[in-house]
């Protein structure tokens, strides 16, 4: 097996940041690494933090790390924040707002940029994810980008997922993106000694109760206040998180997820990889400029173009 | 993107000193000369300065000083790198750091010391020459 | 101010000269750019005329120094009774060498003490705690005791000098430090005078010595206020202080603005406490920076009288006038130094010590030319305090009250800051107050987007700063620099070893004892402070009592 492999499964936290930072920059082996980290993975429960801007998610991340601590569990967090579209560089501010955490042995956060991906995290965010798994995190947080695009990609890495929301904000259910509704298993009501917390918790409880009874689901995702900067309500919060992890594994429900989680994964990693060669490809024999030539001209279409070439390398597809 | 190595940057204000201009300014001109920035924040102690270059995988750690513990805290910074295996982390420091200090910082390590006035356009291509490849 | 009918002549005659002469000049030499703005960023018009300040009106815009609304100044004969206080900021080492750099400054003529503290003393550790490494001594005086106090003030007397400590969040101890020194001289406390920073709310935005969390913190700041109040009524008990903001990359109406706002917030915490608006009104003091940019600075501290009188009266009710003046110590803007050629320092401070002189200040810091370099020598301190004797003794600055009132640009100035500065507490206001604005990070991102902004411009040569982007040149590089003792630590940790083996251990710790119960409380903490400190308590244990109880502070920070 691979040394730096070998290293992070025996517990080299410098190996880990070195095999994170390949990952992240999509080396051309770590597919390679990817492949053999794979078996030791599945250990960790994954808890994902999502929220609007100013809803306060990295304090509560490092509160919910303090917490978890105090049970002797072990923390790796991953904080994600966006990369400028114009220079590609990043300001990677999450991390000060982990002040109890950092400096404890036991946790291991690493700030990461989407690098252009949209979603809410980077596209290796969950390969990340399954380092810090490999590694022997018992819980590892991801706190998501948070600039209000459609936050889903939260939903295939993490197995709990907390959307923060706080008072003051314009954030009420009726301003909430359809989907969010879908991705929360828990909603924490942060900043609730500021004024219109109370209000803001009745209507999400409200609309909580009445999305249940239409869907009949089993799992009613709790709301739940918290004064992330003063400390106060996280070790509800987490038990709640708790709640929810044990209902995965009770209910059976956490197979189904996770199956359909491998499905989802394998079918894109498989999209990623014909799209990747096929490209390469066509690209590689020449002849692409002049059908470009041709479709500027007026000569050909790009849409005939594409299901001809695809016709060629895929003569079955028919 | 993809396939393309970024340099991450980790600025830290070690010690006591709170004046953090010219740290945070060079956070943000270092984001936009496409680097990935961490901002550490005041009070940073040389163990957890070093605890996050580990966990970041940085490639350059920016210090920063205006209260005339650069002598103490950037050599400490080095040498606890360089005990955790850190040996090719560039390090780089600024602040108000008399001349004569230089020469013996730059003996424990410190890449290159940046006085008032620098350019940061000057900073940015230091650190893009002298950074580690890989 | 100005007839109807002779504004719409000027105003034509304006437009013809600009049509025609100005045009004209132009065309042949074009103007050096095409924008032209104040280091704040603040456009400045080629010309000012009277149609600049068509609304002008004297009596409520300006009326009589001394006077609602204080434009003109806070006293009714401002430098013709006295020079405003010169004090020059100084601390380094021991106690006994910064008493004996004090005791220099008095022989040369400095009029006012202020103390600088080391980064330990100001963030509540003892020099032989671990987080004092390297620290001890270096920017400021280490205090740990009540004895360092004593050789501080060694054969100084305390009713005869007044004394500015720059200390915020232990500011409670260390005044009560000072008292009981004075206390031993035969002082009673009510001929002591002087100020305490006591400012948190800009350590919190921007100068980063915050201990504990706003609230307790705020608690300390009012309770310190409430016991001078009753106790040592000579005493400023805050300096809100827009300096520190100034350097941190703010524009002049921003640090005008922000300081306004963290006044609004200590005179609210004050009478939520239930005091009388008027009974700590008077006390309050402010501390302000000075730019080169001699006009715009004259504007600020016109605008800010201004613009703090009204809050004062119409706001908080204040009907005393002393609630309504804002008297400020100013000190010459550190940032403006350059490391390159320092003797152009020399140059700026003067500039900046014109600006404060017409700008009405209470009191006055030069800058050291070698600041940008290390801490001051004694040559160059003296430099800085000689400049400030010139511009009173010499430059006829002094002799008139507020002598560049009625200048057409001065006042669209003033005008315009104080615009800014109500648009920014509008703001403040509606976002739930300063707290708020600071917990969001508001006000930090303001500051900073304004520093960027600078930065850039420097970058760019849009703005030139000799020296540094313009004039350079090659210079052997510096000698004869002020260096602090590296071993200053370990004088310190023994001195405070023989200070610890020394004292009643009992009266020691009954003395912390009652300090934490009665921290609990709602109860004034100063009375027990002074007794802990002569109890032979140190900084550290002291502020160490309340971290137990209040927990530290870990703001957010913004980039």
């Amino acid at each position: 097996m691979n040394k730096l492999v070998t290293e992070v499964l025996q517990g080299s936290v410098r190996a880990m940041a070195r095999l994170i930072t390949l990952v992240e920059n999509e080396d051309p082996c770590s597919l390679e690494y990817l492949g053999a980290i794979y078996p030791h993975t599945g250990n960790a429960h994954v808890l994902g933090i999502t929220g609007s801007p100013g809803t306060g998610k990295s304090t509560l991340t490092d509160r919910i790390t303090t917490a978890l601590r105090r049970r002797a569990q072990s923390v790796g967090i991953i904080a994600v924040d966006p990369s400028s579209p114009f220079t590609g560089g990043a300001l990677l501010g999450d991390r000060i707002r982990m002040q109890r955490a950092s400096g404890d042995s036991e946790v291991f956060i690493r700030s990461m940029a989407t690098r252009g991906n949209l979603g809410g995290l980077a596209r290796t965010t969950a390969d990340v994810v399954k380092i810090m798994d490999a590694f022997g995190k018992d819980w590892i947080i991801v706190e998501t980008v948070g600039v209000g695009q459609d936050e889903v990609d939260i939903v295939r890495t993490a197995d709990t997922t907390i959307v923060v929301l706080a008072p003051g904000l314009g954030d009420t259910i009726q301003s909430m993106k359809a989907g969010v509704m879908e991705i929360a298993d828990l909603y924490a009501v942060n900043k609730a000694d500021r004024s219109g917390a109370e209000a803001l918790l009745t209507e999400v409880k409200l609309r909580v109760e009445q999305d249940a009874e239409i869907k009949k689901t089993l799992w009613q995702a709790p709301v739940l206040k918290t004064v992330a900067l003063d400390d106060q309500g996280t070790e509800s919060l987490l038990d709640a998180v708790v709640s929810h992890r044990n209902f995965l594994k009770q209910s059976g429900n956490f197979e189904i997820v996770r199956r359909e989680k491998a499905r989802e994964e394998t079918l894109s990693l498989l999209k990623e990889e014909i799209s990747r060669t096929m490209v390469e490809k066509i690209l590689g024999n020449g002849r692409f400029e002049a059908l470009i030539d041709d479709i500027v001209a007026f000569r050909k279409d790009p849409y005939t173009s594409v299901q001809e070439i695809v016709g060629t390398i895929f003569p079955d597809s028919e | 993107m993809a396939g393309k190595k970024r340099i991450k940057v980790i600025m830290a204000k070690p010690g006591l000193d709170g004046h953090d201009r010219g740290a945070k300014l060079l956070a943000r001109v270092f984001a936009e000369a496409g680097m990935e920035v961490v901002y550490t924040g005041l009070r940073q102690t040389p163990e957890l300065i070093v605890d996050t270059a580990l966990q970041e995988d940085a490639d350059v750690v920016g210090l920063s000083s205006l209260s005339g513990v650069h002598n103490y805290f950037f050599p400490r910074v080095v040498e606890l790198l360089r005990g955790k295996g850190l040996d090719d982390v560039l390090v780089v420091g600024g602040g108000i750091i008399p001349e004569e200090d230089v020469p013996g910082l730059k003996d424990s390590g410190v890449a290159a010391i940046f006085g008032p006035g620098t350019r940061t356009e000057d900073i940015v291509k230091f650190i893009e020459k002298e950074v580690r490849t890989q | 101010m100005f007839d109807k009918d002779k504004l719409t002549a000027i105003k034509a005659e304006k437009d013809q000269w600009d049509c025609g002469p100005v045009e004209k000049a132009c065309a042949k030499f074009p103007e050096r750019k095409t924008t032209f703005t104040t280091i704040s960023g603040e456009e400045v018009d080629r010309l000012y005329t009277p149609s600049n300040v068509a609304d002008f009106d004297y009596q409520s815009k300006l009326g009589f120094p001394g006077e609602y609304p204080f434009t003109r100044g806070v006293q009714p004969t401002m430098y013709r009774g006295r020079y405003w206080t010169m004090r020059q900021y100084a601390g380094f080492g021991t106690a006994r060498e910064t008493n004996e750099r004090y005791r220099y400054l008095l022989e040369q003529g400095q009029t006012g003490l202020s103390v600088a503290f080391d980064l330990p003393t100001q963030t509540g550790y003892d020099s032989d705690h671990t987080f004092a490494m390297g620290e001890v001594g270096k920017v400021g005086v280490a205090i740990d005791s009540i004895d360092d106090m004593k050789v501080l003030f060694d054969q100084i007397p305390l009713d005869k000098v007044t004394t500015s400590m720059t200390i915020n969040a232990p500011a409670t101890v260390l005044l009560a430090m000072y008292l009981a020194v004075a206390e031993e001289q035969g002082v009673p406390y009510s001929n002591v005078g002087g100020t305490v920073q006591n400012d948190i709310l800009k350590e919190i935005v921007c100068r980063g010595l915050y201990i504990y969390p706003p609230k307790p913190s705020m608690r300390l700041t009012v309770d310190l206020i409430k016991f001078c109040y009753e106790q040592v009524p000579k005493w400023n008990t805050i300096s809100i202080s827009g300096y520190h903001i100034r350097e941190a990359g703010s524009t002049a109406a921003q640090e005008m603005a922000f300081t306004i706002a963290n006044g609004i917030t200590y005179v609210q915490s004050c009478m939520d406490r239930g005091m009388e608006v008027d009974s700590f009104g008077p006390r309050l003091s402010f501390f302000y920076n000075a730019f080169t940019n001699v006009l715009e600075e004259v504007a600020k501290f016109r605008a800010g009288r201004r613009y703090w009188a009204r809050i004062m009266k119409e706001r908080f009710g204040a009907k005393n006038p002393r609630s309504m003046m804002m008297r400020y110590h100013v000190q010459t803007g550190g940032v403006t130094l350059t490391a390159q050629q320092p003797l152009n320092n020399v140059i700026r401070v003067a500039l900046q010590t014109l600006a404060t002189a017409y700008g009405g200040a209470q009191s006055l810091h030069t800058n050291s030319y070698d600041e940008a370099l290390c801490l001051p020598t004694e040559e160059a301190v003296t430099v800085a305090l000689r400049t400030q004797q010139v511009v009173a003794e010499e430059s006829g600055a002094a002799d008139t009250i507020d002598p560049l009132a009625g200048s057409y640009y001065v006042e669209a100035m003033t005008d315009r800051i104080e615009e800014e500065i109500d648009n920014y507490i509008t703001k403040i206001d509606a976002m739930g107050g300063t707290l708020k604005a600071i917990e969001d990070g508001y006000i930090q991102k303001e500051i900073q987007e304004s520093a960027y902004r600078f930065q850039k411009e420097i970058e760019s040569n849009d703005r030139i700063y000799v020296g540094i982007n313009k004039y350079t040149m090659e210079e052997p590089s510096p000698t004869n620099l002020l260096k602090v003792d590296p071993k200053q630590r370990e004088i310190e940790t023994e001195k405070l070893e023989q200070f610890r083996a020394r004292r009643d251990h009992k009266a020691w710790k009954a003395a912390l004892d009652k300090l934490d119960e009665v921290s609990r409380t709602d109860e004034n903490v100063m009375p027990t402070v002074v007794e802990a400190v002569k109890a032979r308590a140190t900084v550290g244990e002291i502020c160490d009592v309340w971290r137990n109880i209040w927990g530290e502070y870990r703001p957010k920070e913004f980039v």
